[in-house]
């Protein structure tokens, strides 16, 4: 069962120097549990593509479903059943982590003992415990990006989209989050839709990969499948598949001339 | 939930104003400063008006504390922009109304603060004023702190830099100020000053607080600045909540 589903999604940010269209035309289903790697170069719209399907951002074209929720008339509904970890995070650096749990608890409609229990089970789960009475400012790295995803999980999301959420993380932190995102989809049967420049975390991670460029699809799939169809060969690195998709560089070596 | 969402952008807002206490006391500073140093330069002057000139500079330093500390609250939103915080909190479902809100609430609620403490300073310079009107003029300086607000917070909202938000409020705030008399009254001024004053909404809004510093409260003017005060906030806070919900 399709939980987001999108058709010619697209926005066109208007600017002085002229219209830019960010995402042309978004075609693509996730299934209910599936983890899926959303990958682009730099400026694909990735990101223009998550803000819309978390209601941030109008479509100026297109519509899509998020968990059964229509994105244009019940933005509610999709809000309830989201949560989002953007690209930059979103914490204040002057607050502490303990009332930025609790903050996020209560705009997510729990009671304030409700808020208490979730921000303490919170940090277990993300190893902040220690944090809490940090302000969010005075966090590492890697800590913060805990803390972003943390808060995006206070309302036990259906679907979890996650903005680059591994950039910046040491390889140990790396390997505790894709643990963490594989534990919820097996647990609790979220469905992730994430975004990341590390392919090679989109081959461990993800079940199914959506190449955008340009702001149009350009090519999914299961991680092998492209490497077969884009890269030559079972073997392909997914680097270089996913170069030969998005026309960085040489063409697969099949279709490369010999003189070359 | 418009109550409950509003309750906690309100208490979040209201202990980062706790925070930055010093930040709190200078923001009367300017206005102390015009009582202190400009104040007594008007005690012997003919101003036209019923009662001494305390009566008369007090409500308009009242008025430009509103409008100064209100019309630059956008800027604590583009730094949150940039932190992702207020995406962070568009995401949830609380109320957008909430959102702006909280935050023109927690305003309002410092500007009074600072409002009691400049009225108190005023005092012991002299000023002698019937406390409903008193009490009055703080009202009305709540609803143009909370209309200014919401529009500084919505015109904050559309960019992206504080370089460029200063410049535009700076614009707006001194012809604000100087139009519509809050420290002498327009009346002295030449007719066409006087008329083009008329076009300024604050201009409304000083001639009642004058008038209830003076303890005339069934007057025209007071009339008119009631229905400017709330014609402006319902305005304003409609623009806002626009914006929260679309930006
Ligand atoms: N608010 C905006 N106004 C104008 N143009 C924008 C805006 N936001 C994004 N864009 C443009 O839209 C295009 C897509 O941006 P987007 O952030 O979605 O890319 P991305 O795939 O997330 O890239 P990255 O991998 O670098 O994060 C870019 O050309 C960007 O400059
Ligand atoms: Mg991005």
């Amino acid at each position: 069962m399709a939980i987001i589903s999108t058709a010619g999604l697209a926005r066109t940010f208007l600017t002085k120097n002229g219209p830019v269209e960010a995402v042309r035309s978004i075609d693509l289903t996730v299934r209910e549990g599936e983890i899926l790697g959303f990958l682009g170069p730099n400026g694909a719209g990735k990101t223009t593509t998550l803000r819309m399907l978390t209601t941030l951002l109008a479509p100026t074209g297109g519509a899509a479903t998020v968990a059964g929720c229509d994105l244009a008339t019940d933005a509610a509904g999709v809000r309830r059943a989201c949560g989002y970890v953007a690209q930059s995070g979103g914490v204040d650096p002057q607050i502490s982590v303990r009332e930025e749990l609790l903050t996020q608890g209560r705009l997510y409609r729990l009671t304030r003992t409700q808020a208490v229990e979730r921000a303490g089970e919170l940090a277990r789960d993300l190893d902040l415990t220690g944090l809490l009475d940090r302000k969010c400012g005075a966090l590492s790295g890697g800590q913060r990006r805990r803390l972003d995803i943390a808060m995006a999980l206070t309302h036990r999301p259906k679907v979890l989209f996650l903005d680059e959420p591994t950039t910046g993380l040491d390889p140990g932190s790396r390997a505790d989050l894709w643990d963490l995102v594989r534990r919820l989809r097996d647990e609790h049967g979220t469905t992730v839709f994430l975004t990341t420049h590390y392919l090679d975390e989109a081959d461990a991670l993800s079940d199914r990969l959506v190449v955008v460029d340009h702001g149009v699809v350009v090519a999914e799939g299961t991680p092998s499948a492209l490497k077969l169809r884009y890269g030559g060969s079972l073997d392909a690195s997914l680097q270089d598949t996913f170069l030969a998709i998005t026309g960085r560089s040489a063409a697969p070596a099949d279709q490369t001339p010999v003189a070359v | 939930m418009l109550l409950h969402d509003t309750a906690l952008v309100y208490g979040r807002y209201l202990r980062q104003s706790l925070r930055s206490r010093f930040a709190l006391l200078f923001g009367v500073l300017m206005p102390l400063l015009y009582l202190l140093f400009f104040g007594p330069l008007l005690t012997d002057l003919p101003l036209g008006a019923g009662g001494s000139s305390w009566q008369v500079l007090v409500p308009g330093l009242l008025l430009q504390l509103g409008l100064f500390g209100a019309s630059f609250a956008g800027f604590s939103i583009i730094i949150e922009k940039g932190h992702g915080v207020v995406e962070r909190m568009r995401v949830t479902p609380v109320s957008r109304l909430a959102l702006l809100l909280g935050r023109v609430l927690r305003d309002a609620t410092v500007f009074v603060f600072q409002a009691v403490l400049l009225v108190l300073a005023a005092v012991v310079m002299g000023l002698r004023a019937p406390v409903a009107g008193v009490l009055i003029g703080f009202a009305f300086v709540a609803l143009l702190t909370l209309s200014l607000a919401a529009l500084s917070y919505a015109l904050a909202m559309r960019m992206d830099t504080p370089q460029s938000f200063g410049p535009a409020v700076n614009a707006l705030t001194m012809p604000s100020m100087l139009l519509s008399g809050l420290m002498l009254p327009m009346t002295l001024g030449p007719a066409w000053l006087d008329a083009l004053s008329h076009l300024m909404p604050f201009r409304y809004l000083v001639d009642a607080v004058r008038d209830a510093y003076v303890g005339s409260y069934a007057t025209p003017h007071m009339l008119y600045g009631a229905l400017v005060a709330v014609g402006l906030t319902a305005l304003s806070v409609t623009v806002g909540t626009r914006v929260f919900r679309t930006a």
